[in-house]
């Protein structure tokens, strides 16, 4: 479970001081999903990388299953992005020329997981994203919904407990985004996890069973429903 | 996944990491050839000082003559007695001058020493030759017919009696002959020569009358194995003919020292001029220097080292501009090459901030992210270190090919120091040629080629490293937001 207390980022642009966030307290269960919109610049990212223990808090804190993120050691802080964070970016982020098994299999480097089981587990991760005959073709020869889908499986292959998605359908098309919110979705219903998402997307942000909108630094969290 | 990695990103990049390479392949290259021109240059100075010196002798031993000694030498030939037009010559033995000679003994002194192995004394003597047509002057204008001896050319002045007439055509014949210990001919003079023709002296053949003559010598005047040259009168048949290892030949002919000591006109019995010093090994040679300087007295050595810093000529050039300008540039441009490497491969860890900030988001430490950007900087070192040598082989081979002469003196035209003085086997090269040329070479040693494997690890390393900070500097969010 993730407890935010407090947390201010504040961000130094020459002699002028900004907040990306502002005293935001949050909480959110195991197995939820959230998603958070707001305008660019209102400090979705931020709250996202703080989230993943990307960057660290100016002040307050953001504690996951109560452990202190921002206490942490850069060398433990990096041990639970390796075993218990999934992130999709907008972007994709694939190394270009590592083939999308390849690609999946970076996640499992850090766990020590050996190369045979590397190449199966990452197999068995893209067959569940639809990708079983694309496992050699390297990212430049895939489709952006194959390449978010290859990303996805990376995400997911070490079995993370919390998936976080950074507008993981921004740089697709109207029908891709459709299959990939859905895959997603799906994935956090079958595989319990606690699912962070950030979007521009309206149309999503409407599905979303706890929307937090964030406005300059402010969140303001609206609960729709309970959670599947 | 380091090794598949590793690969896909070098043959990704296979321009920059072309540019790299080769940058780091111009420095590496550079050194070997300049190192290979370098052992090239100190290979042809030995070859020289070998020549000079003798191949296994480490030392020479002489005495450096006083103001006494030498000066002026005379000759006596002139027409007969009875004042008649006459063939003369006059056949001297001389010793070559500017130093004093050491006695038979001091080579026993001397191979007493600790570390000595051999030592051997040599005799270097000049013969000269003066033969000359002498004719009579007339005396005119007075009472006719008299002959003047001794007087040639103009006559008197005035209205008194005149000389016409008369003369003397005089040859003047000489050649270097140096006496040497036939029963250790592994050392000393004629070490540094092979026996082309014929045969080497016996260990018994201590006065015999036989002659061994350099090639050189032989050739122009026309003297073959089983001809006989004449020393001082004596007869001395040709058993063999040396030809020097490179250069110039120690001297024309060479005779047993016992007979070159009795023929010399100065009283030269037991006496040697140059002592030649093997030592037990490389290491002793400066411990023998100092113990005959410090225990044999009057004695000057003279040790291939301090020949080689008397050897002047292009060689000498050539050698310093090796050492010297080819060193420098090859440090800047190889120092040049490292940076560029190193700022190549710190620009290519800045293009691809997005991939190392995913990898450390995905949990990879920044040690395995430095690992991989080492890893491509020092296979990228590798490259380099490898068309390096090629480069370098290549600059060697055409330096070996074109071979340029060089040419290296020692003696009057040499830059020798002010107030030095050549011991030594310097009497024997002014005697017959202080210049000697050789051919350079430039040889690729395994040293050479371990330098530049080394060069190219640290290339590659230094590179590595520069890439591999900026890269472990990167915080994943940064890279992240940085894309964004």
């Amino acid at each position: 479970m993730y407890q935010l207390t407090g947390v201010t980022k504040r961000y130094q642009r020459g002699k002028e001081a900004i907040d990306a966030l502002a005293g935001v307290d949050l909480t959110i269960a195991d197995g939820d999903q959230l998603v958070v919109r707001g305008p660019t610049g209102g400090g979705k990212s931020t709250l996202l990388q703080l989230l993943g223990g990307l960057d660290r808090a100016t002040s307050g804190t953001v504690s996951l299953d109560g452990t202190d993120l921002g206490g942490l050691s850069e060398a433990a802080l990096t041990r639970v992005r390796a075993a218990t964070i999934g992130f999709v970016f907008q972007s994709f982020n694939l190394i270009p020329t590592l083939s999308a098994q390849e690609n999946v299999e970076t996640a499992l480097v850090p766990l020590g997981v050996k190369a045979t089981e590397r190449a199966k587990r990452a197999a068995e991760a893209l067959e569940s994203v639809g990708l079983a005959e694309r496992l050699t073709h390297l990212p430049g020869e895939l489709s952006g919904g194959q390449q978010q889908r290859v990303a996805i499986a990376r995400a997911l292959v070490k079995q993370p407990k919390v998936l976080l998605a950074d507008e993981p359908t921004g740089n697709l098309d109207e029908d891709t985004r459709d299959d990939i919110v859905a895959l997603l979705e799906g994935l956090w219903k079958e595989l319990g996890l606690t699912y962070v998402l950030v979007t521009h997307d309206s149309s999503i942000a409407r599905r979303a069973p706890r929307l937090a909108v964030i406005k300059k630094g402010r969140l303001k969290v609206t609960e729709r429903e309970k959670a599947a | 996944m380091f090794l598949t990695y590793l690969r896909r990103e070098l043959r990704r990049r296979r321009k920059a990491a072309l540019v790299v390479a080769l940058g780091l392949a111009l420095g590496i290259g550079l050194v070997i050839t300049v190192s290979s021109v370098a052992a090239g240059m100190r290979d042809a100075q030995d070859e020289v000082l070998h020549s000079l010196y003798g191949v296994g002798t480490d030392l020479t031993v002489s005495k450096e003559a006083d103001e006494s000694d030498g000066g002026p030498q005379s000759f006596r030939i002139g027409p007969g007695k009875d004042g008649e037009d006459a063939t003369k010559t006059d056949d001297r033995l001389m010793p070559l001058g500017g130093f004093q000679h050491l006695d038979d003994s001091v080579v026993g002194e001397v191979e007493a020493q600790d570390g000595v192995d051999t030592a051997v004394g040599a005799l270097a003597l000049n013969d000269i030759e003066f033969k000359g047509d002498f004719q009579q002057g007339k005396i005119e204008g007075g009472a006719t017919g008299q002959a003047v001896p001794g007087q040639g050319g103009g006559g008197g002045g005035g209205g008194g009696p005149r000389i016409e007439g008369g003369g003397a055509d005089i040859d003047v014949d000489s050649f270097t002959v140096t006496g040497l210990d036939v029963t250790q001919q592994d050392v000393g003079p004629l070490s540094s020569s092979k026996i082309s023709d014929g045969e080497a002296f016996g260990t018994g053949d201590t006065d015999a009358l036989k002659a061994v003559v350099d090639s050189a010598y032989a050739k122009d005047e026309g003297l073959k194995v089983g001809d006989d040259v004449t020393i001082k009168g004596k007869k001395f048949e040709v058993v063999g003919i040396a030809t020097a290892d490179t250069g110039a030949a120690t001297a024309n002919v060479y005779i047993p020292l016992e007979r070159a000591q009795q023929l010399s006109d100065a009283d030269l019995q037991d006496k040697v001029s140059t002592i030649y010093v093997k030592a037990d090994s490389s290491e002793d040679i400066p411990a023998v220097k100092d113990a005959i300087d410090e225990n044999v007295a009057g004695a000057s050595v003279t040790s291939a080292s301090d020949l080689a810093e008397q050897v002047s000529g292009n060689l000498s050039t050539a050698s310093n501009l090796a050492t010297n300008i080819g060193k420098w540039l090859s440090v800047v441009v190889l120092v040049a090459a490292f940076l560029l490497a190193g700022l190549l491969t710190m620009s290519a860890v800045g293009r691809r901030v997005r991939e190392f900030g995913t990898l450390k988001a995905l949990g990879w430490r920044s040690g395995r992210v430095v690992r991989q950007v080492m890893g491509e900087a020092f296979v990228n070192g590798i490259l380099g270190g490898v068309l390096g040598i090629a480069l370098g082989v290549a600059g060697a081979y055409l330096v070996t090919t074109v071979a340029p002469t060089l040419d290296a003196s020692v003696g009057p035209g040499s830059d020798m120091p002010e107030g030095a003085v050549m011991r030594g086997p310097k009497e024997m090269v002014d005697a017959a040629n202080s210049t000697v040329e050789v051919a350079l070479q430039a040889p690729v040693t395994l040293s050479v080629i371990a330098l530049a494997v080394a060069l190219a690890v640290a290339g590659g390393l230094i590179a590595g490293l520069f890439g591999g900070w900026r890269a472990a500097r990167l915080r994943p969010a940064d890279a992240l937001r940085r894309v964004e």
